[in-house]
């Protein structure tokens, strides 16, 4: 092991590296955040057609990569649809079609192979790999791939027999889907339908008894019961605890910031001032638009900071204070201009402008940060239905990343002006958004990422 | 509806929340996230044979609730049924034919449930847990009656378990040290203790997927190899459910540690980001080699993003992790002061801060309350790792300390928790044994006792 001769600071990440004077390298000590994966994990959904498992598949997935978990999703039809151009009818999954068999057999290895690229190649941490995998034999091909290349399976298997729910699923992400373009509403239905049976004369659901040694969840009616079988490290229990908090129920988001407060109007970040002239017209105007919306079980939720809580009095409705939804803290920048923090901290200024998503504020905290702090958030709002969050900027872009799936380069530069709501409904595998400006005006806190060598 | 004017807010001194006033007084309008968990009390019934670990559940989870915030109080029935019937004779009190057994048993359900109500409903409890048998579908029904007239949630924890290896361990740690067996031999205890739990595997009747369709319930099978999860309904049986399934009953220790003395440590300064002093580094090899000598397995060490954790980590020349919430409690405008300038400066904030530690909040820091927010993370991992080493620092060590021995809000801020000292925790039968390890390096004293009433406290309590 190398000599450690001393301890420095890593500028953009304020932590500690050791200086290996042998290899005159810096080398990282260790992982700045919790090292959730140690091998990559393969997770497998397995049930039947309008089950679910593109949704749940695309949700995880989302999840996971705001948490900061490389993930990727591999979704098997579309493998098909890549390969056989166009789609005839239900006739290319009867069981007996072996030209059908051949070319299913055939995608499925392929995405596989791009499983095995992106986790043992690519740095991937998890893969989610979507299809029917109705069949034991199949999960056990796909068992035996991930134990060649080192990686831990975890399944989720969607059970539902409800054909309400069924029929819904067929109305929100099939009907749309490139198999029926050229098909009426009744027609793709009832080819579906006729697709669903050839899936269920071979069904193996996965069974207590017989798959007692493997790890895996299933999930029965949409949710109301899980069944937990050898979870086997942190993040298979984190996957597992967002499963059993997510659910289906139509509701909207909504999301806005703080009235526009003093320091807004002195172009200062930060601090923990009121809201100015205009920001409290704001907070009336949110009131009568929240009326008018005519909102079923509205919740309200602020950060502990003065500016939220002022907006959210004006509504006249009860409201829950939550310290994790605090602005960033600008640590030693707190409360100074731009033009400030560049002149008495030039290099913390263009370091920010370098990596605005990783770079944490001397004595203060990154958008990096945010993310793990607001992860509660996230996880209570996929348990809650109608909710209006007041938050920050820089929060309410952390929220917003998440549900419309941006990656961290876009997270620090998303449009949260003030004085503009923000309705997210969740329809078919994303998110609806309005935005909705309300009319007052007030100052622009945006900054957009320089151009390589423009000082701004 | 139109809105009404906007009140005015005033921000607490104690914990620097803002919150609206009416004519000077403040109204309640608003909830603090971590402390309103619930809107109606929750009511947890345990269920399965004896020894299958529901007392150990009970309590453990008695322990994690109150440690977030969440007022919970465990009720065991068999310890009412010892305070009605001073002594105990035998398996056949609990004969399914014996009627004298039966109508104390009966009884003492009756009062437990009535202390239920009590604390629910009149004592501001939040959370009660039922640890009884509750075997038979007709007691069930009895207590969701009870519940549902009494407006309770309630959730039931069903402990199944058929390994004969699991069952005789837990009679070993738990039952033959039981008031109920002080007068046997060992044989004599696990003796009868065994056809105790044949009384009731006749009329047991397990939660079922088809009967039981609308309650509930966690049902955990083989110690947590499997979970069946029905009908979860709120916020608080989420963070339940998800808590039950991260514990283990795996032997292990957690070791907990500060750094090693620091240089603002030797100036008698609190916060700040500085490296070890002398001393420190000496204690960091100290550590080092105690490490080495007690042999763990697998030992995992985490520190936080502090320098002071991480060159103590450094001489111990295995990999570690960094956490950022495992950082020092954030002491605002107070941070890199000693406790005279504070005082001096900040007079108000300083004897607030006597008056209720654990709630009070520094200007633009935190508070206990808040660390123990951030830290539930840790816990949680903490609970599902085996060994463990955390370095870390004295606020964080007495919040993680205060949730392995299930000290109070009160007690927590005030926990000693001197440098260069290791303790090892390690859990037994319900709770956990301590072992303070002084790694013989000098270092300053950083505990401040709580002040009498009337007494200003002044200068470091060496």
């Amino acid at each position: 092991r190398a000599v450690v001769t001393s301890i420095v600071f890593g500028k953009n990440k304020r932590v500690l590296f050791w200086y290996d004077r042998e290899l005159h390298d810096v080398l990282k000590s260790s992982s700045h955040v919790f090292c959730m994966t140690n091998c990559p994990t393969l997770i497998v959904m397995v049930g039947l057609p309008a089950r679910g498992k593109t949704y749940i598949s695309k949700k995880l997935t989302r999840y996971l990569n705001w948490i900061g978990v490389p993930t990727k999703e591999f979704n098997v039809g579309q493998y098909r649809r890549d390969l056989v151009k166009t789609y005839k009818s239900f006739e290319f999954f009867l069981p007996d079609n072996e030209e059908g068999l051949k070319i299913r057999k055939q995608c499925a290895l392929a995405a596989l192979n791009d499983v095995q690229q992106y986790l043992s190649e690519e740095n991937g941490h998890v893969a989610v790999f979507d299809a029917t995998n109705t069949t034991r034999e199949r999960r056990e091909t796909i068992f035996r791939f991930g134990e060649e290349n080192g990686y831990k399976t975890f399944f989720v298997e969607s059970v539902c027999v409800d054909p309400e729910v069924i029929a819904a699923n067929i109305v929100q992400v099939k009907l749309g889907s490139p198999d029926y373009v050229d098909c009426s509403n009744d027609e793709a239905t009832e080819d579906f339908m006729k697709r669903i049976e050839c899936y269920k004369n071979t069904y193996e659901m996965l069974d207590e008894t017989l798959d007692k040694d493997l790890s895996y969840i299933k999930i029965m009616d949409v949710g109301r019961s899980y069944l937990v079988n050898r979870v086997m490290d942190h993040i298979q229990s984190r996957i597992v605890y967002y499963l059993m908090n997510i659910h289906v129920t139509p509701r909207s988001i909504y999301l806005c910031r703080h009235g526009e407060s003093e320091l807004n109007l002195k172009g200062r970040i930060g601090g923990d001032t009121g809201l100015s002239f205009r920001g409290k017209e704001f907070a009336k105007s949110l009131a009568q638009f929240i009326n008018e919306q005519n909102i079923k079980d509205l919740k309200v939720w602020t950060s502990q900071m003065k500016r939220t809580i002022q907006t959210a009095e004006a509504l006249g409705v009860p409201y829950e204070q939550w310290k994790v939804l605090n602005e960033i803290d600008a640590g030693v920048c707190e409360e100074m201009t731009y033009e400030e923090i560049q002149e008495n901290y030039p290099l913390e200024f263009a370091l920010r402008d370098q990596d605005k998503y990783r770079y944490r504020y001397p004595k203060g905290e990154s958008y990096e940060d945010l993310v793990q702090r607001l992860e509660p958030v996230i996880m209570e709002l996929e348990r809650q239905e109608n909710v209006l969050v007041i938050c920050h900027q820089a929060v309410m872009r952390c929220l917003l990343a998440y549900f419309l799936d941006k990656t961290a380069e876009q997270l620090p530069y998303l449009k949260c002006p003030l004085h503009s709501v923000l309705k997210l409904t969740p329809v078919a595998y994303g998110c609806k958004v309005e935005s909705i400006f309300l009319n007052i005006e007030a100052v622009n806190t945006h900054r957009d990422k320089p151009e390589v060598g423009q000082h701004i």
